[in-house]
């Protein structure tokens, strides 16, 4: 029996990745990693920044997500997500980028303690990459 | 009758015109095959998010506590609507027939004694609000810089709509655009997202699901998300709709400009050949007095 289930990643413009050979997927939901196999149960939940990690038979992808929704169901894992970039398109400024306007974020006042929580998840996974 | 030297200028400028019109044509088609491209792949997104918030409402046990952007305020008395126009006009009756559309609104509001306010997206609909309802239009946004709609300008919207709803500028919410049926048709649309009511078709499934946190947060988290996805959703069809509009009005436009330039050249031949016989009757009645 095949282990392999199908994954679909969207953004509001287009689709952006479609593959039906998946064998696992490793998503930072909201309250932490979460490894998705074959025949999980049906989920919903949302992610924090964070990298996630598409393992399929043709190899391994790497996205950097900002945000986003997850809907696994009947086999299909569906991302919704405003903000995905490839690692492997990622460059090192782009990253700097992205790390100084959350530093700026950061700092700012008057932010719930939520969003804090989640620019700093931001911070942490881009700092660890560049 | 106009002189000869008339005529011909008429003709010119018809024939100018109709160079306009069929490049404005052109160019709109080739826009149209974009924004419709756009439009389409936009769709998944929007239906995916539609599926959850379906899912998830169907799965929420306290009816009571759901939030607010789900569930309404408990009253209606002061309406939003969202009235998304194009920046540019010479598109038909695109942004006249969404005016159309939410005039007959607001007159049905203002008749049950409730509450208006208006925000224009789109220069245009503000322009042709604005003589009339100008007391009630508290924004006006235009998107004139970007050439594309990006979800980028539809979360500002969104973020705008419900930063009002929070603190309570309004009841209900209600966005006014133009579906993008074919190159002809495009049907104005009044969508209400505020509250959100999807209860027509609550026979999707009833499958339950894990929720990670609890429905409530996933919910608030998701609906401010939603505003903004059926926001850009909207500008999507509307700038397809907009091209389309304006393909076939300027098509019409060249149409006519040709009937014009026919019609005129008809009565430019008629009056050059009545002139030449004028001549000769005159040369010929001239020569026989003698």
């Amino acid at each position: 029996m095949s282990q392999e289930y199908k994954i679909d990643i969207v953004n509001p413009e287009k689709s952006f990745l479609s593959k039906d050979d998946v064998t696992e997927v490793v998503v930072p939901a909201f309250e932490g990693e979460m490894g998705i196999l074959k025949d999980h149960i049906s989920i919903i939940s949302f992610l924090k920044p964070g990298i996630i990690t598409i393992y399929s038979k043709t190899g391994e992808d790497k996205f950097f997500v900002e945000d986003g929704i997850i809907e696994f169901k009947d086999n299909v894992l569906s991302i919704l997500t405003s903000s995905i970039i490839n690692l492997k398109e990622m460059e090192k400024n782009k990253i700097q980028n992205l790390l100084k306007k959350a530093e700026e974020d950061a700092g700012s006042i008057g932010i719930s303690d939520q969003s804090k929580y989640l620019i700093d998840q931001k911070i942490e996974v881009l700092r660890s990459l560049n | 009758m106009a002189s000869l030297d008339d005529l011909k200028k008429r003709i010119a400028s018809v024939k100018s015109t109709q160079k306009i019109t069929k490049a404005m044509k052109m160019v709109a088609a080739a826009k149209l095959r974009k924004a419709q491209e756009s439009a389409e792949k936009g769709r998944p997104y929007s239906i995916k998010m539609n599926n959850i918030i379906l899912n998830l409402s169907g799965g929420i046990s306290d009816k009571e506590n759901a939030p607010k952007l789900l569930s309404g305020t408990g009253n209606d008395q002061v309406h939003l609507c969202v009235i998304m126009t194009s920046d540019r006009g010479l598109c038909g009756g695109f942004n006249s027939n969404i005016i159309k559309k939410a005039k007959s609104f607001f007159s049905k509001i203002s008749n049950e004694g409730k509450e208006l306010k208006i925000i224009t997206v789109g220069s245009k609909g503000n322009d042709q609000l604005k003589r009339v309802y100008g007391k009630k239009i508290i924004e006006n946004i235009s998107f004139k810089d970007s050439k594309n709609p990006n979800y980028f300008d539809a979360d500002k919207v969104g973020k705008k709509i419900i930063e009002k709803f929070e603190t309570g500028e309004f009841d209900v919410c209600t966005i006014f655009y133009n579906q993008f049926k074919n190159v002809i048709t495009q049907i104005p649309q009044a969508q209400q997202i505020i509250p959100l009511n999807n209860v027509e078709d609550k026979n999707s499934s009833d499958e339950s699901y894990e929720f990670e946190p609890d429905e409530d947060e996933i919910l608030s988290n998701l609906l401010p998300k939603n505003i903004s996805t059926q926001i850009f959703r909207a500008m999507l069809e509307n700038s397809a709709s907009e091209q389309g509009s304006r393909m076939s009005a300027m098509d019409n436009a060249t149409r006519n400009a040709g009937e014009m330039v026919d019609k005129l050249t008809i009565e430019y031949n008629r009056s050059r050949q009545a002139a030449i016989t004028k001549e000769l009757i005159e040369i010929i009645s001239g020569a026989e007095s003698l």
